[in-house]
């Protein structure tokens, strides 16, 4: 047993050996949502139809609260109370939604690729750097996808309202309350911003478990698997 | 069981690379235990070419997985380089992975969004080589294995027969004591087939790499230094090279 006594030192020093560098990881990541296009357009969509939905539900609120102030002003009496309510269940629809879709769609691309797993761990991938590819890539379809489904969706809104209650107006809706949380109203840019962040979050998250789940299994079980 | 050391040389000492002791490997299938393999011993020599013959279901992949440290025994331990893989951490597994072992599989497993190059690197940027040193050691084992003009090329642009080259320069990116092979004839023509054979060989005697194949390819028989037949998850029994010329004469003719 003398050989591995002598094997100690050289043991220590392993540790520091096997590494994936930001960098690297980010040029994978790039590539991957490049080459697999239209796996990467669906993992996004699922999170950009959610904030598009949520932030047109969002500009709505808004909007209708700018058309109500004016309408105040016109001496017309506005029906605004029952839309808060509305709104927050709406929006929590949208996200429970949009979540179902991602982990949906995450559990997908992740059981697809548990030979290439397989593979990356046989090359000396240690588990965490699996885990690091995913989220990478979650994070950024989320992004990328939240961030289209705002623009998506705030612009769709802003050219309905135009119509209704003119340029200036509308654009003054970005400043307007687009809900009340506990009592105090927040303002739509707030909402839409928030949004866009959860989105990303939450892809991240629905990445989390699969991707975990992934890494941990043993080389052999995942090469084995035929996708 | 078995005994396999190296006397049949004149009491020679050998190094040896890769030892098992009583390894087993029991799986619980409609329960009822399957023993994919029982009790095996098996020591292979540093720089030897190393066949693992048998049917399909014999065990030779299980035996595979467990020398390339990719599922864990059920009884038993495998030493590589003296050390038991029982008692190395995650990390050290990986390590030992990325720089001791080079795997090629019959499916080949090439990562199919990335270049040859980039499939040749990958190993190098884990171990910590610098992209520039990555690259040029990259492009030079492809030219090694004869694609030198396929370095950007994605798996699904290349041949089974190129594909299975760029996995044998992935298997050689850091240059690792041991190859382990799963079958990398099992999905390439007759002619391909002996091409990946010989340039396995020519790996084998120009870099004095450790070559142990998992197989039914007959033709593999030819270039091996010991062939070790299994069957129903026991070594039915170890043959040196000199044993087998007569027999491998026979069965290459059969086969043309």
């Amino acid at each position: 047993m003398a050989g591995v006594v002598e094997r100690i030192p050289d043991k220590a020093g392993i540790q520091k050996q096997i590494m994936l560098p930001w960098s690297k990881a980010l040029q994978m990541t790039r590539e991957n949502i490049f080459v697999r296009f239209g796996r990467s357009v669906i993992t996004a969509s699922g999170i950009f139809l959610g904030t598009a939905f949520m932030s047109a539900v969002f500009f709505g609120g808004a909007a209708a609260a700018v058309k109500a102030k004016l309408d105040l002003e016109q001496g017309i009496t506005p029906q605004e109370a029952e839309m808060q309510a509305r709104i927050i269940w709406l929006v929590t629809m949208s996200l429970v939604v949009a979540t179902v879709g991602i982990v949906n769609s995450m559990l997908m691309s992740v059981t697809e690729r548990y030979k290439e797993i397989g593979t990356m761990k046989c090359l000396g991938a240690l588990d965490r750097f699996i885990v690091r590819l995913f989220i990478l890539e979650a994070l950024l379809l989320g992004v990328l996808g939240s961030v289209a489904g705002a623009v998506v969706g705030t612009g769709a809104m802003t050219i309905m309202w135009m119509g209704r209650i003119g340029a200036k107006n509308t654009f003054a809706a970005w400043a307007a309350p687009a809900m009340k949380l506990g009592g105090s109203p927040v303002p739509l840019w707030l909402c839409v911003l928030v949004g866009v962040v959860i989105g990303g979050v939450l892809s991240m998250l629905a990445a989390l478990y699969p991707a975990w789940r992934a890494a941990k299994m043993p080389p052999a079980a995942a090469l084995r698997s035929e996708f | 069981m078995t005994t396999t050391t190296g006397e049949a040389a004149g009491g020679s000492v050998y190094e040896y690379i890769v030892r098992t002791k009583d390894l087993a490997k029991f799986y619980v299938m409609g329960g009822q235990e399957v023993r994919a393999l029982d009790n095996v011993a098996l020591d292979i020599r540093r720089g030897e070419y190393v066949s693992i013959m048998g049917p399909s279901g014999s065990g030779k992949s299980t035996l595979f997985n467990m020398i390339g440290g990719l599922d864990k025994p059920t009884k038993g331990t495998v030493f590589i380089d003296e050390v038991d893989m029982a008692q190395l951490s995650a990390t050290e597994l990986a390590w030992l992975r990325c720089r001791k072992i080079g795997y090629i599989f019959q499916t080949f497993n090439l990562i199919p969004v990335m270049t040859a190059l980039e499939n040749v690197t990958l190993p190098m940027v884990f171990a910590g080589l610098s992209t520039d040193e990555a690259l040029e050691k990259g492009a030079n084992l492809l030219k090694v294995v004869g694609l030198g003009d396929r370095r950007d090329h994605k798996p699904t642009e290349l041949s089974g027969g190129q594909q299975q080259r760029v996995a044998i320069a992935r298997a050689l990116a850091n240059d690792p004591a041991i190859i382990l092979a799963d079958e990398p004839t099992g999905n390439l023509d007759l002619r391909t087939g002996k091409e990946i054979i010989a340039l396995l060989k020519q790996m084998n005697e120009e870099k004095n790499v450790t070559i142990i194949s998992a197989t039914h390819d007959l033709k593999m028989i030819d270039v091996s230094d010991r062939v070790v037949w299994i069957r129903d998850g026991k070594i039915e029994r170890i043959e040196e090279r000199a044993d087998i010329k007569v027999q491998v004469g026979e069965m290459e003719g059969e086969e043309q």
